[in-house]
């Protein structure tokens, strides 16, 4: 029995010593954000393989998204006569939710693990090493640059995707289901409010900031060899992943709790 | 002149360090032997300020080696090189001039100037590490390593990985360079073909401790029973 109490009890301070370097973690990214000499190439690479380079995957996930979600709303809503709705309901689904985490989690899997298995192998082959003995703070030349860039690009990928689902939508709604062109697109736009939008890009922010922090947390943190840069690598989406969900629960309960 | 006093360092419960006192003399090349373990590359980075040392000093010139001042007049040649994959091979090497503000048409002249210096034609300077051979790249890690006319260099298993010619090459080139600037030097190696090219002085780790210094014709001749056995390769009695 003790020894039960005794594991739970070094889980817990594991957990809370992982939440303590995560949070100087970051705390030292946006110092190092803020703070000159600032990386200017770095950050422009930063923001094409963060950003320019996601939208191909970006713009398929929201189109078939979309797509299948005026499909499944036309389907359920006929069982309570509501299939007129599909506009409306596809562009709120996009814009609040399926918009945001879906472009989160295609970051996430894209771009997390792609900086995780990166400066993991960086450290791995002390690239980091010498990064140091070249006079150079790695926080400020790898983790800033594609911090900051993720947090900003991001929400333009959010855009996109939601722009691009509510295409979807409206592809399958004129193509299968039988709505007017005109009709469908003026619904989208008369029921979608400012605040659906403000709030899609903030979590395209909020997530952009978490899936570079964790991609850059977890490679400045792997372990030796190739199994560490894996492991990195695999840990590093992970969180990322379960962070984003997290934050989008949190950040849905902000903008729209009753 | 580098100086460690007394210098302590452990992981856990493994003490690498125990005590290593060893003075490095301004201009000489100082080579550091020793088997596999024996702290040779931690004692490296406790000097250059990537692992923190639990006690001792390390001084340069008289003062504390405090890296984010030192490290301007230090050139590192890491044991894989450690050229950045991302960047060019002339950005590599010019890679310090280059974060410090300098123009790229300069720097890169600067840097073709250095890698003619190690025996790479301009032709590498655009080609990216991953378009070398092991041997390449050690020359292009070379070159960033002197491409600032650093006080002092230090050379990370330099020959470790290469045959026996591109190894003499290096150590040549290792030794030329050194002359040439007349830096202050610390290689670590296993080889003593390296030692006998490059060395002044030879220092000999063990356990974290120094257990032999010397000459390198002392080498040979000592009657130390691990440098003996390093020497001839036969296990110590």
């Amino acid at each position: 029995m003790t020894r039960f109490f005794a594991l739970i009890g070094a889980a817990s301070f594991s957990a809370l010593a992982f939440l303590g370097r995560l949070s100087f973690f970051a705390f030292d990214s946006l110092r190092h954000i803020v703070t000159p000499p600032f990386y200017g190439r770095a950050f422009g690479t930063a923001l094409i393989q963060i950003g320019f380079l996601s939208l191909p995957v970006v713009g398929l996930t929201a189109l078939f998204t979309g797509g299948a979600l005026a499909l499944q709303i036309y389907a359920g809503g006929a069982r309570f006569s509501a299939e007129a709705a599909v506009p409306q309901i596809v562009a709120i689904g996009m814009v609040r939710e399926l918009g945001p985490v879906l472009v989160g989690l295609m970051v996430a899997a894209r771009v997390t693990s792609s900086i995780a298995a990166e400066i993991a192998t960086m450290k791995v082959t002390e690239q980091i090493d010498a990064l140091i003995t070249l006079s150079t703070n790695p926080m400020k030349y790898l983790t800033a640059p594609r911090v900051l860039a993720a947090t900003l690009v991001t929400p333009f990928l959010v855009a996109v995707g939601d722009t691009i689902g509510i295409m979807g939508g409206y592809i399958i709604g004129t193509e299968r289901l039988g709505f007017a062109s005109a009709a469908y697109l003026q619904n989208t736009v008369d029921f979608l409010e400012a605040k659906d939008i403000a709030s899609s890009l903030v979590k395209g922010a909020v997530f952009g900031f978490i899936a570079a922090l964790m991609g850059c947390f977890f490679g400045m943190n792997s372990d030796r060899g190739a199994m560490g840069v894996g492991r990195a690598t695999k840990s590093a989406v992970v969180a990322a992943s379960v962070l984003i969900l997290a934050a989008n629960f949190v950040l849905t309960e902000a903008f729209f709790s009753a | 002149m580098i100086h460690l006093s007394n210098v302590h360092k452990s992981f856990g419960s493994a003490a690498v360090l125990q005590g290593v006192t060893l003075d490095i003399e301004q201009g000489q090349s100082l080579v550091l032997i020793g088997a596999s373990g024996s702290g040779k590359s931690v004692l490296l980075k406790c000097i250059l300020g990537l692992e923190t040392p639990d006690s001792g000093t390390i001084t340069v010139d008289g003062k504390p080696a405090n890296p984010p001042q030192f490290l301007d007049r230090f050139g590192m040649l890491f044991q894989g090189a450690a050229l950045f994959d991302s960047l060019p091979v002339w950005e590599n090497v010019a890679f310090r001039a280059l974060q410090t503000g300098q123009e790229r048409p300069m720097a890169k002249k600067r840097a073709i100037e250095k890698l003619d210096r190690v025996g790479l034609s301009a032709k590498v300077a655009d080609q990216f590490p991953s378009d070398l051979s092991g041997g390449m790249r050690k020359r292009a890690g070379l070159a960033r390593a002197i491409f600032s006319d650093p006080d002092i260099i230090f050379f990370d298993e330099p020959t470790t990985g290469l045959d026996p010619i591109r190894a003499n090459t290096i150590n040549t080139l290792i030794r030329g360079v050194v002359d040439e600037i007349g830096a202050t030097t610390l290689t670590i190696t296993h080889d003593l073909t390296s030692v006998d090219a490059i060395a002044d002085k030879v220092a000999m780790l063990k356990d974290g401790k120094i257990i032999w210094q010397g000459v390198p014709d002392e080498l040979r001749a000592s009657s130390n029973p691990d440098v003996d056995a390093f020497v001839t390769g036969r296990a110590a009695p």
